[in-house]
């Protein structure tokens, strides 16, 4: 049984029946496939991570990535057009290197550039800007994009024509534990009994998980996307700015999608505030001065499980049967493959794949976290 | 959102800084690791009204506690946090 038909969920149906040959599988979910977070991300698929632990897991994602057109038979519009994170001082290429240098020895690329180069990739910058100098960036040219409701379709049907059973509009309310073990969920259509369920509901995991007893290192907050009015090509791959919270790419469609940081206090709520939104624009003029020319088409926001540490959680949980699948804070889209396949490895063996085998829920307890940003544990820095 | 601070009047929440839920109470120096996991890492996050702390950084300074809907931003309760837990 899992809980949640978003990405990761139906992902980890699709393996748990394509790797595992497990097909006696029910997803639940409690309004439509891919109507939560992985229909309201940017959309970005990328490898670039320093820590061990995590970029392992991340590269093993974005190798599944590039395969999965081929092992859908369906067209998930996977494009590594790059992706770019600009840098602005000394210490931030020093930063950079030092991260790029870590994800070539994991066995993903990375490519330290310097201003020209960046400038013959992006020549509308702005290079000479007095507080935000772009002195360069780090390029991992498989990095990209893919179409976010695809990959929801794409993973649905592989799912279901392996004997999986897609039920929508059934929300779990309750979870029944008999001596320590799982024994099924309550729903809004009925009990339904379960030897193991998996969570994948990230945005709701504290929620979800309290019907079981446990309490998470997760707290939920709202991140907020953006697209511009359609224009011709104009830039290729994705981008960050490194002075402040801004990323940008272009869909095929031709807007531009866009956006920044959290809006940094507990929500629930599906939509960001009026602040967050200037944030984002700032950065955006900030970098791309001609992106005050273009009108803004749409806004919208999606609920995040801030994890503690600003990493995800695959594992097993206090309760026998009971996995979860949660944390992913900002960047659960590109992590839907790997998320999936860990996620039905760790379901279907009861034990973690080396691949998420950092990603412990008991890692907080045990000092073992993973914090790419060392902010320590401070969710809404994440 | 806007925030009632009680020194100040309603203000925009742009003008605050957000710390997270209150009420959480830290252990001895002495108490057993798990406690001290709970305090530092494990929140109830709740989908409606939680009591969260926000410092008026761009006006009196003063630390409040606030009480909102996570759900709708609704705010119940705004008070100065001397005093409270």
């Amino acid at each position: 049984m899992i809980v949640g038909g978003g990405g990761h969920g139906l992902a980890t149906a699709y393996y748990l029946a394509r790797e595992h040959g497990i097909n006696r599988v029910a997803v639940l979910e409690k309004g439509w496939i891919g109507s939560g977070n992985a229909g309201r991300n940017t959309t970005i698929i990328r490898s670039n991570y320093l820590l061990p632990g995590n970029e392992q897991f991340y590269e093993h994602s974005l190798r599944l990535w590039k395969g999965l057109e081929q092992d859908l038979n369906y067209n998930t519009m996977v494009s590594q057009r790059g992706v770019l994170n600009l840098l602005h001082s000394d210490a931030q290429r020093d930063a950079f290197a030092r991260r790029g240098n870590a994800m070539r020895l994991h066995g993903a690329d990375a490519e330290l550039l310097d201003a020209d180069a960046v400038r013959a990739r992006h020549p509308y910058f702005d290079f000479t800007s007095a507080r935000f100098p772009i002195k360069g960036g780090l390029l991992q040219r498989r990095g990209g994009t893919a179409r976010h409701d695809a990959v929801v379709w794409g993973y649905a049907r592989g799912a279901d024509r392996r004997g999986v059973d897609i039920v929508q509009n059934c929300e779990v309310t309750g979870i029944r534990i008999a001596d320590g073990t799982v024994q099924g969920v309550e729903t809004t259509r009925g009990y339904i009994a379960a030897a193991k369920v998996g969570l994948a509901c990230a945005g709701n995991s504290s929620r979800v998980a309290a019907m079981a007893g446990l309490r998470l290192p997760i707290e939920s907050h709202v991140l907020q996307a953006f697209v511009s009015e359609g224009v011709k090509p104009l830039i290729d791959g994705v981008v960050t700015f490194g002075a402040g919270y801004f990323y940008i790419s272009q869909s095929d469609k031709g807007g531009l999608v866009f956006g920044g940081d959290i809006d940094g206090y507990n929500s629930y709520a599906q939509r960001g505030s009026m602040p967050t939104v200037d944030d984002v624009m700032e950065g955006g003029m900030a970098l791309l001065p001609m992106l005050g020319r273009l009108r803004l088409l749409r806004q919208w926001g999606g609920i995040m499980d801030m994890s503690m540490d600003g990493s995800p959680i695959i594992d097993r949980t206090p309760v026998a049967g009971l996995y979860l699948n949660a944390g992913w804070c900002y960047g659960g889209f590109k992590a839907t493959p790997a998320s999936g396949w860990c996620f039905a490895y760790t379901m279907a063996r009861d034990e973690p794949h080396p691949s998420n085998a950092a990603f412990r829920l008991d890692r907080f307890a045990s000092g073992a976290v993973l914090d790419e940003k060392g902010v320590g544990a401070t969710p809404n820095l994440h | 959102m806007r925030i009632p601070c009680p020194h100040c009047g309603e203000r925009g929440s742009e003008e605050f800084l957000y710390l997270g839920a209150a009420g959480l109470l830290r252990p001895a120096a002495a108490a057993p690791a798990a406690a001290w996991d709970a305090y530092v890492h494990l929140r109830d996050n709740p989908a409606g009204m939680l009591r969260e702390h926000w410092q008026h950084l761009h006006g009196c300074r003063r630390w409040l506690v606030v009480t909102r809907d996570t759900r709708t931003h609704a705010i119940a309760q705004s008070v100065d946090a001397a005093g409270l837990a």
